[in-house]
This record gives structure tokens, sequence and C-alpha cells, in this order.
């Protein structure tokens, strides 16, 4: 296993520079640059070539890319040009704020969503599987920052329940409670299509499994029928589930973008826009590799747990 | 496997109490704390160093924190003291003379002094300055006539000039002007602008990053002290979500209300403030080639487009018709004699006709949006079916503002027949000087993009810089908006108000014509 993992790490280097380099490249590619965004329309080519050899982007493309990464590789990520702050420490808060609504958000559609499967697939064609399958309907066709935004008029503005946006109360606020009341909103309409995907995925590998031939057998043993669906079927329906559940958490994390935008939650996909629109060029390189990292790693991840469940896979 | 064995009794229990847990917590009908302003912003501010930035969102929370020289008269676009007391320029125009305030101490106990000024204007003007490096300073070529900044003697500082330069007096009052601490700057180099610290009726208290910017009274102002005890700067990029905080009590103020929501705040619980400022929507029109090379075509075009439609319809009435170059804001040179060109399609037949450009062919540059930009891409749409109506086929070319901003300011030549801008300023100066002087052309480094050129025009707008006499400047700004009109180098199209709502605990608030957010006097209950 040690060795797999190893494997799978190493494999994962080449990946990750050429995304360094994809990024850059795009970044250096784009019409429009830091100085031009900053100056707004004061932009004279004089202004813009004064800014530009203030921050450093009169070098070379070339030699750009090696500073750039020669300096990521001994951790410094560079200023970023629009916040005047360390990119690194900008990507870390902002991460945190994401990993904390998308981390919700994929335990909320991986435990709903399966479990929404599970009852549909053992109860096929009666009236809860009718109601789920419809539900899974309405929450795969609804966009997320639409859903977002109804919720927002019923629960913040007519009813009163909850705030609108933000991730703490500006005052007196701080502690769980008050992020939980932040996160509800935002962590359901996030969740809603990867919790329909997941459910429907769930239900026909549950459906597939509950046709073999040792529930059949199970059943005539005379084991309880909870004890059929939740420890025989579904341990087996999951090695086909899991992958999945990788697969959903890459979109909660990229569906994060819109979410964080109707909802002001200071997430990393919220800061990529903005440095995108301000030609913040090395926030948004090092966020993008920041964020590429862990999706790799989190690929990885699921891969080895795949391993763990079924060992054929290894090989 | 042990943990999905949960029954679902179970699960429904988890759910309803960690539902139940969140929503009794607080009172969630955000109700806001007495003396204590909360503001909602269009972005997360990108410095508090006044030199180093250039976005309005920023200068809004700023001239709360700062002071500078000289400053805006209530109301209006006209200076009167603030750090100085007094100032006399010398009969050339080239030497400003200021005596400063006294008693006046920076927010962190250093004193205002001359020596300070000199530090503020060398910071940003001198590459060998050892702050130099807490730059970019990237409007700092609003003093680039600054020659030579003196300390006479502790309250008096004098500034050498390389040329007359009229605006002088009103870009010390700009947010590039305002002063900060020499000592802080020493203190904290590149990360003063998370740790600002100014004269002003407010002083920095906290910066928590995407989440607020928070401002506290100044208990040991120089001044009368303000009015709140507090003001909070939220960043709410999303418009519909702003409306939503407003809607919800959230925030207290808002500003840039979309011209759609404004609607949603008509009532008792709300008020709507609007204040025209100076700025000016316009197309840029390609003089140098093509049909707009004919004055005629131009003053087809200014005859042509519905403005009165764009500004009611388009923009539900944030904007005023446009009558020439100098919005009417800078109420002292603005010529009132003006009246815009009025929506006429026969005449722009007739004169379309008498130029030969009939079914002429036309490209046209438009945003998606942008800083001061308005509506474009429906304004655009709307541009385009009033040319099409008097037989001008226009082609529209829609681009990202960075992109487009790199396509347009070097010049439309080649490339395009029209496109959209907008400026905002602080001195009526500043946009004919840079954008429609024959000196101003993309290839000598201004914003000429459609090549105007009129010798007269050159002459009146380098006479108003070097004139110092602020009733001649008048003059000379007025002929020129005379001679802009008919010439028709651009459409002039609409004036920006610029909107704000505020709940009904909020009182004494107003807007600036300046744009700039002044809070001292709010009173928040």
């Amino acid at each position: 296993m040690g060795s797999y993992i190893l494997r799978r790490l190493i494999s994962a280097i080449p990946v990750l520079l050429g995304i360094t380099v994809i990024v850059f490249l795009i970044m250096s590619l784009i019409p429009g640059d830091p100085a031009t965004a900053i100056l707004g329309s004061y932009a004279t080519p004089e202004n813009v070539a004064r800014i530009n050899r203030d921050l450093g982007l009169d070098k070379p493309l070339v030699q750009r890319y090696f500073i750039w990464l020669g300096n990521m590789l001994t951790g410094d990520f560079g200023r970023s040009f629009a916040l005047n702050r360390p990119v690194i420490d900008e990507i870390l808060d902002r991460f945190s704020a994401t990993l904390i609504l998308a981390g919700v958000s994929f335990v909320l559609c991986s435990v709903l969503g399966t479990l929404a499967g599970v009852v549909s697939a053992a109860r096929q064609y009666g009236a809860a599987d009718k109601l789920i399958t419809l539900a899974v309907l309405v929450g795969i066709s609804v966009p997320s920052f639409f859903l977002g935004m109804m919720m927002i008029l019923l629960f913040a503005v007519e009813l009163r329940w909850l705030p609108v946006s933000g991730m703490y109360a500006i005052y007196g606020g701080g502690d769980l409670p008050d992020l939980l009341r932040h996160l509800i909103m935002p962590a359901l309409a996030l969740s809603a299509v990867a919790t329909g995907v997941i459910a429907r995925l769930s239900r026909s590998a549950m459906l597939e499994v509950l046709r073999q031939d040792y529930i059949r057998t199970a059943r005539a043993k005379g084991v309880a029928e909870r004890r059929v669906v939740m420890g025989h079927a579904l341990r087996a329906a999951m090695v086909s589930i899991i992958p999945v559940l990788g697969i959903q958490a890459g979109f909660v994390l990229s569906g994060a973008v819109y979410i964080e935008i109707v909802f002001q939650w200071p997430g990393i996909g919220r800061m990529l826009v903005d440095a995108i629109l301000t030609r913040d060029i090395l926030l948004v390189q090092g966020g993008v590799v920041f964020v590429a990292a862990c999706y790799v790693l989190f690929n990885i991840a699921v891969d080895v747990a795949q391993s763990l469940l079924d060992p054929r896979i290894k090989t | 496997m042990t943990v999905l064995t949960l029954t679902r009794r179970g699960v429904l229990a988890l759910g309803g109490s960690a539902l139940a847990m969140a929503a009794t917590g607080v009172p969630a009908g955000a109700q806001t704390p007495e003396g204590v302003l909360i503001v909602g912003q269009i972005a997360e501010p990108k410095s508090l160093d006044p030199a180093t930035v250039t976005a309005v969102n920023d200068f809004r929370i700023l001239v709360n924190v700062y002071e500078g020289l000289t400053r805006y008269k209530s109301g209006t676009l006209e200076v009167e003291p603030a750090l100085a007391t007094d100032w006399q320029v010398s009969e050339d125009g080239t030497e400003y003379t200021f005596t400063l305030r006294e008693g006046v101490k920076f927010h962190d106990g250093s004193p205002f002094n001359a020596e300070a000024v000199k530090f503020n204007f060398d910071r940003m003007l001198n590459e060998d300055h050892p702050y130099y490096n807490t730059g970019p300073f990237p409007l700092s070529f609003f003093f680039s006539a600054v020659e030579e900044t003196t300390a006479v003697d502790e309250r008096t500082v004098k500034f050498k000039l390389n040329a007359p330069y009229a605006p002088f007096l009103s870009n010390l009052a700009y947010p590039t002007g305002l002063m900060v601490s020499p000592e802080a700057v020493k203190a904290k180099g590149t990360d003063f602008g998370r740790n600002p610290s100014g004269t002003g009726p407010f002083k920095f208290a906290e910066w928590r990053s995407n989440e607020a910017v928070v401002i506290e009274r100044n208990p040991d102002y120089w001044g009368e002290p303000a009015k709140t005890q507090a003001i909070v700067f939220r960043p709410i990029t999303d418009a519909n979500t702003r409306v939503a905080e407003m809607l919800a009590g959230g925030i207290d103020l808002m500003v840039e209300v979309p011209p759609t929501s404004l609607s949603q705040f008509q009532g008792a619980d709300f008020s709507v403030a609007e204040q025209a400022g100076p700025h000016v929507w316009f197309l840029i029109l390609n003089a140098k080639e093509g049909p707009m090379a004919d004055k005629r075509v131009r003053q087809a075009a200014n005859y042509a487009i519905n403005k009165e439609a764009i500004v009611n319809d388009v923009l539900e009435g944030t904007a005023d018709v446009a009558a020439g170059p100098t919005p009417p804001a800078f109420a002292w040179a603005y010529n009132s004699d003006l009246d815009p060109y009025p929506y006429d399609p026969d005449k722009a037949r007739a004169l379309l006709k008498e130029a030969g450009a009939e079914g002429a062919e036309l490209t046209f540059y438009v945003t998606e949006g942008g800083s001061g930009m308005l509506d474009p891409v429906a304004m655009g749409t709307a541009i385009q079916a009033d040319l099409a109506a008097v037989g001008l086929k226009v082609k529209i070319e829609t681009y990202e503002w960075n992109t487009f901003l790199g396509e347009v300011n070097p010049g439309l030549e080649g490339k395009a027949d029209m496109a959209e801008m907008a400026w905002m300023t602080n001195d009526p100066d500043t946009l004919p000087y840079l954008a429609l002087r024959t000196d101003a052309w993309p290839d000598k480094g201004g914003f000429n993009s459609g090549y105007y050129s009129n010798p007269e025009v050159d002459k009146l707008l380098e006479a108003a810089r070097s004139a110092t006499d602020q009733q001649e400047r008048a003059r000379l700004y007025k002929e020129m908006q005379a001679i802009v009109q008919e010439d028709a180098p651009w459409v002039f199209v609409a004036n920006w108000k610029q909107n704000a709502v505020t709940n009904d605990r909020v009182e004494n608030f107003d807007l600036e014509p300046s744009f700039l957010l002044q809070l001292k006097d709010v009173v928040k209950t």
C-alpha cells in the first residue's frame, strides 16, 4: 500500500508542473495587464510602463516563470498587487473558508444522496422512491445560484430567520453557532445538485447489487431486511459510489464559486474571480496551483480509499 | 460500516437539532448596533494607503480617515482649506506656499507639520526616496508638476512647480493628496496600507480580510468630533446580495444601488439620496478615418441617438442627458448656455445624405462593464438601434473591461469607428486636457483615442491650465465647451447621478458631488 501511494504521489508531480506552465501562460497571454487594471482610464503607455517596472513585470516571460516557480518551491508565492498582502496568507484564509463550506456541503450531499439512493432502491417504485426521484430531478435541474437567491429572499429577507450573507456576524459573532447560522443556506444550495447526482447513481448501484444471488441467499437465510440492505448490499455498492463521491467533491469545490458570490462567502472561488478581473497575476497563479494541488491529492486519497475497499483495483 | 446503520428517525433528529441550534442562537432579524454605521461597499478595498489606490470604493473609506491640505467645500467641487489654513500663489503660478493648521496630530501621536507634508510628496514622486518602495503610486502623475517640496519652517511648506498648473489645488483635495503619517510609514513599510494612520475624524480600528474594515471616532480630532462612534465598511460585491442585505437590515447604508432595484426602496423605511457628479459617459468617434472623419456624420450621430430614452429607460433615471464634454457638477466652469443635441432622426438623415454617408458600415467597441460605465451593453444596444433607424449599419464588438481599455486607449485607427467611454474627474481640466488636445493623441501618451484636433481648443486648454484666476479659467473652459460641442468629436450621452440608500436609523446623510463619502456628521440611532 505504501509504495502504491508513493507511486501515485510521484505521478502527480508532472501534472502539477504542467499546471504551473498552463496557468502562467494563460495569465501572460490574456489581453489586459495589471497596470491597466490598476490605472483604469488613466492607463497611458507611459504610466503602464512605470507600474510594470515597479511590479517587476518588465522582465522576459521565461525569466519571470522561473523566478515565480523557484520562489514558490521555497514557499514564497509573492505579493498580491490588488490586495497588497502575501499571496499565501490570502490563499490560506480564503481556502479555509471554502473548505468549511465545501466540506460541509460534501458531507451533506454524500450522506443525504447515498441515503436517498438506498431508500429509493430498497423501495423501488414505491411512494418513497417516486417522491425522492422527483426531488432529485428538481435538485439537479435548478441552478445553485438561483436556488441560493431564492433562499435569501425567503429565509433572510421575508422571514428574517437567517443572515443574508457573510461568514460571521459583524458584531457579537465569531463563535460556532454564528458560523452555522451563516452556513446553512450556502451549504444547502451548494449541495443540492451533487445530492441529486449521488442519489441517482447510488440508487442504480444499489439496484444492481440487490439483484445479485448472494443477496437472495442472505434473504433466504432469514437475515433482516435492514441488514441485507445496509450491510450486504450497501457495502458492495459503495465500490461504485465512492468514485462518484470523488468526482462530486470536485464539482462541489468548483460550484462553490457561484455560491460564494451569491452569499458573499469569503472563499477562494470568489477570490479567483476577483483576481482574474483585476489581473492580479500572482494571486491567480498561486490560487490555481494551490487548488489544483489539493484536487490532485484528493483524487489520490479517493483512489486509495477505493483500493482499500476493493483490493483488485490496485494492480 | 456501522456509521451507516443510523435509523431514519436518528438522522431526522440530528438534522433537526442542528437546524434548531443554529436558528435559535441569536435573534436573526439582524439589527445593527446603535452608534455604529454599517456601510455596504462594492468591493474589498485594495489598500488604505491613499497614495497607492485608484478606486472610488477605497476613497470612500480613506476620506474619513485622512485629510489633505485642501478639501472640497461641502456640496460643491470648489476647494477650501483643510490641513492648510491658507495659501499664496506666486504671480507666475509656479510657486504655492501653504500655512499649515496648528495643533494637528496623526492618529499614531506624531505631529503633522511641514516635514510630514514634504515626506508625503517625496515618497510619491522621488524614486530615490527610502520609502518609494511602499508604492507603486499609480496616480502620482497628479502631482508630476511638482519639482520640489520645501519645509520652510514648522508650519510653512512651499511647492515649486515646473510650469503653471491650475488644477494643483483641486488635486490636493483628491484622495491621492491625502496626508499619511511619516512615522507610521517608517514603522510599517509596505504593510502601512493595512495599518493606516492619518489625521481624520475617524481612526483605523480593524481590517478583517473580506469581511469588514472598521474605523472608530478619533477623540483627539482637531475639529468637531464625528457624530458616530464607529463605521463598518462591508465588501458585498454582488449587487443583488447588497440589496438583500439592505432589505434585511444587515447594513444601514448602501452605495451604487442598481437602477432596477431602486423601486424596492420606496416607502418610509428607507430614503434614497441622489447626487450628480463629475462624470461623463460618451462615445469616442474616430475623427481620423472612415465616415466619422466628416463632422456632419459625427453631428448626425449626436442627433440620431435618443439620449432621453437611454437615461430614463435603460438607466431608470439614474443619469441626466449630457450636453458637452464638461459635466454640470463643475458648476463654476460649466457652460449652462449649451443645450444637449436634441433627438432628431430627420436632421440626422439629412446630415448623413449631405455627407454622402448613408448606409455606412461602422464598428462599435462596447465593454461588458467597468468603472463608471453604468450599463454599457444595454446602452450600446440602444445606440446601435438608434443609428440603424437613420440607416447606419453598426457592428458591435464586446470586450471585457481590461481588454477593452487595451484596445481603446492605444487609439481606434484601423480598428473601430466608435467606442464607449466614461470618465470621473476632480477638475474640469483633466478630461479635456487628456482626451481632446492634439498633443493628447495616443502616440503622444494621451487618451485622445479618436484623434480629434482643433488648434483653437488646444490653445484654450493650455491657457486655462496656466491661468491662476478662477474666473478667467471658467471663461476659457466655457468657450472650449461651445467649440467642442459643435465639432462633436464625441457623442455626449449621459452624466451619472450617484445614488445611495439609507434606512430610517440614519440621519444627516448627504452625497457629495465629488462621489466621496463624507460620514463625519452622520448620526446612527
